[in-house]
């Protein structure tokens, strides 16, 4: 009998495989083409205390393996969150895991403290969006305002916190760190990595935002070596995510010691990664005769 | 709402009609049969390097074949458009959709309808004019070198303008309408943004109701990334904001609820 189940800070997933915030939606779109109680959570998109309108478009171009993006977080607002995405998504037996974004620590609070009473799983902390000149980032990029920050959150959360790291720094482990010392339950990372392009036919950036978040497969060797140095340097488990399109980069995240992953860019080229992946660990673990994934996670030294 | 689906097709055809301009015919198991006018697929690459699917309108639906034929411009030297204009018959190609709304044929039944195309915003109203039941007039407008033009006489009178005045009237489809006094009850026009901004000014002129299928960079194509909005007058229903989803509440758009 194999065992995919995974669990971060007392919640059980039925498998190791979750979407990466941002580009799943709130599930809805993508329901279309895979049946979301095969996911072991659902992430959603970032959702702040009131609408935002996001950047001006160009928002997304291709790079060579990747994509840069720079939505800026367009979202409905926890309002309308609540009565429309959540009651969806509670229609599959699938976690849900609320991701907040914000301006201000007060702005993130207020979503946390708001979502306190919905029947959500977890809460995934954006404190590493660098598409936003206000919030995002700043907190992310700074240990000692973002373990302020995971202990504000901290405060009104009645759900499990995850903190989601920016790999835009020069030691990830401190950062790591930084929010387990503020009281961060888990953390994930990696959020995209700054990036420019330039269209020289234009003369001018590839997006309107200028900058924009580094995504997809050319990323992933970064993305395992910040998860191994993370997941070595705190206690709390790891949520590894950066470049996973096939079941085994996943499997990569989890040696390198992640306890679950998240599928991001993959479902803009291929709609079915998530459940692809979720099976193909399956197919892993009766191949090599692992039993329980606590087998593999974190299984290279 | 078309169901959508991703599938290996199989190339059955294709030409170059035109410089960078290719016709592409494949042979789908669902996507054509779910099919209508103004929708578009998203086609991928065997390059893996190039990751994102890339939105191409629908030129022709043979729903009973299964086909669907595209048509489309090469963007340039080692790009996606490149790598598909090299597959010959019997190469396989993934492709997902059909994706986003059409036009309302409804709103043109029985009455006179104008299609207006520019550049590879062409393309789309083929299969438009075919299937509105309407008195249609088309006009195309080129920077120079004409195509498809000849495959629209068999649906209605068509029109032609080129930038350079090689072809038809010298200038843009505006100055054909105008030259050729061509009346309408109802507009639907796809081309590049200041050709649907001149448009909507001029429906709004003479108070013709007018459809527009817009254009803009994509990721995901089914709605999800929020990458290709496109502003509204109205507040849109998912993200409570003026930010409408150029690939799930498009292409297709009324004039009006967009801003251009």
């Amino acid at each position: 009998m194999i065992n995919t189940k995974v669990t971060l800070a007392g919640v059980e997933l039925k498998n190791p495989v979750m979407t990466a915030s941002g580009t799943f939606g709130s599930g809805s779109e993508y329901s279309e083409f895979v049946d979301l109680n095969k996911l072991g959570a659902v992430v959603t998109k970032g959702v702040a205390n009131v609408p935002w309108p996001g950047n001006p478009v160009p928002r997304v171009t291709e790079t060579c393996g990747g994509m840069l993006n720079a939505i800026g977080l367009q979202n409905p607002g926890i309002d309308v969150f609540c009565e429309r995405d959540i009651p969806f998504l509670k229609n599959y037996d699938t976690k849900i895991i609320v991701n907040v974004c914000g301006r201000s620590v007060e702005d993130y609070c207020q979503v946390v403290e708001r979502l306190a009473s919905e029947p959500v799983d977890m809460l995934e902390i954006n404190v590493s969006c660098p598409n936003v000149k206000e919030g995002g980032i700043a907190f992310g990029q700074d240990p000692k305002a973002l373990e302020a920050i995971t202990k504000e959150v901290k405060k009104y959360a009645a759900q499990p916190v995850i903190m989601k790291l920016s790999p835009n720094v020069t030691d990830i482990t401190v950062m790591a760190k930084a929010a387990e010392a503020g009281g961060a339950d888990v953390i994930s990372l990696i959020n995209t990595l700054t990036g420019m392009k330039i269209d020289i036919n234009r003369r001018t950036f590839a997006l309107a935002n200028k900058t924009g978040g580094m995504s997809g497969p050319a990323v992933k060797p970064v993305a395992v070596r910040m998860v191994y140095q993370a997941a070595h340097a705190v206690k709390i488990p790891v949520i590894g995510m950066g470049g996973i399109a096939t079941a085994e980069d996943a499997i990569e995240f989890l040696m390198a010691g992640a306890t679950a992953v998240s599928v991001g860019t993959a479902n803009f080229f291929n709609p079915y990664a998530t459940i692809q992946i979720a099976e193909g660990i399956q197919a892993f673990m009766e191949k090599q005769k692992i039993h329980d994934l606590g087998e593999i996670i974190g299984c290279v030294e | 709402m078309s169901k959508k689906t991703k599938e290996i097709c199989t190339v059955v055809s294709q030409e170059c009609i035109g410089t960078d301009i290719y016709s592409l015919w494949i042979q789908t198991e669902e996507i054509a049969s779910e099919a209508v006018p103004g929708q578009f697929v998203s086609l991928y690459c065997k390059d893996q390097s190039k990751l994102l699917p890339r939105p191409i309108s629908l030129c022709q639906i043979d729903r009973e074949k299964g086909r669907l034929r595209l048509v489309y411009r090469v963007t340039g030297q080692g790009t996606g458009t490149e790598e598909f204009s090299r597959l010959q018959p019997g190469d396989t190609i993934p492709v997902l959709g059909p994706l986003g709304n059409g036009f309302p044929l409804g709103e043109a039944k029985g009455k006179k309808v104008l299609l207006m195309g520019g550049g590879i915003g062409i393309p789309p109203m083929l299969q438009t004019a075919k299937e509105t039941e309407a008195d249609v007039t088309a006009v195309l407008g080129y920077r120079d070198q004409l195509f498809l033009d000849k495959e629209f006489q068999d649906y209605g009178k068509v029109y032609v303008a080129t930038e350079d005045g090689s072809a038809g009237t010298k200038g843009n489809v505006l100055d054909t309408v105008r030259e050729e006094q061509l009346a309408a009850d109802v507009i639907f026009a796809c081309g590049p943004k200041p050709m649907l901004r001149a448009i909507k000014a001029y429906a709004l002129e003479h108070q013709i109701p007018c459809w527009i299928s817009m254009e803009e960079r994509m990721a995901c194509g089914v709605g999800a990334c929020l990458g290709c909005v496109c502003q509204s007058t109205e507040v849109d229903d998912h993200s409570h904001v003026h930010n409408k989803r150029v690939c799930k509440d498009g292409p297709v758009f009324l004039s009006t609820e967009v801003e251009l």
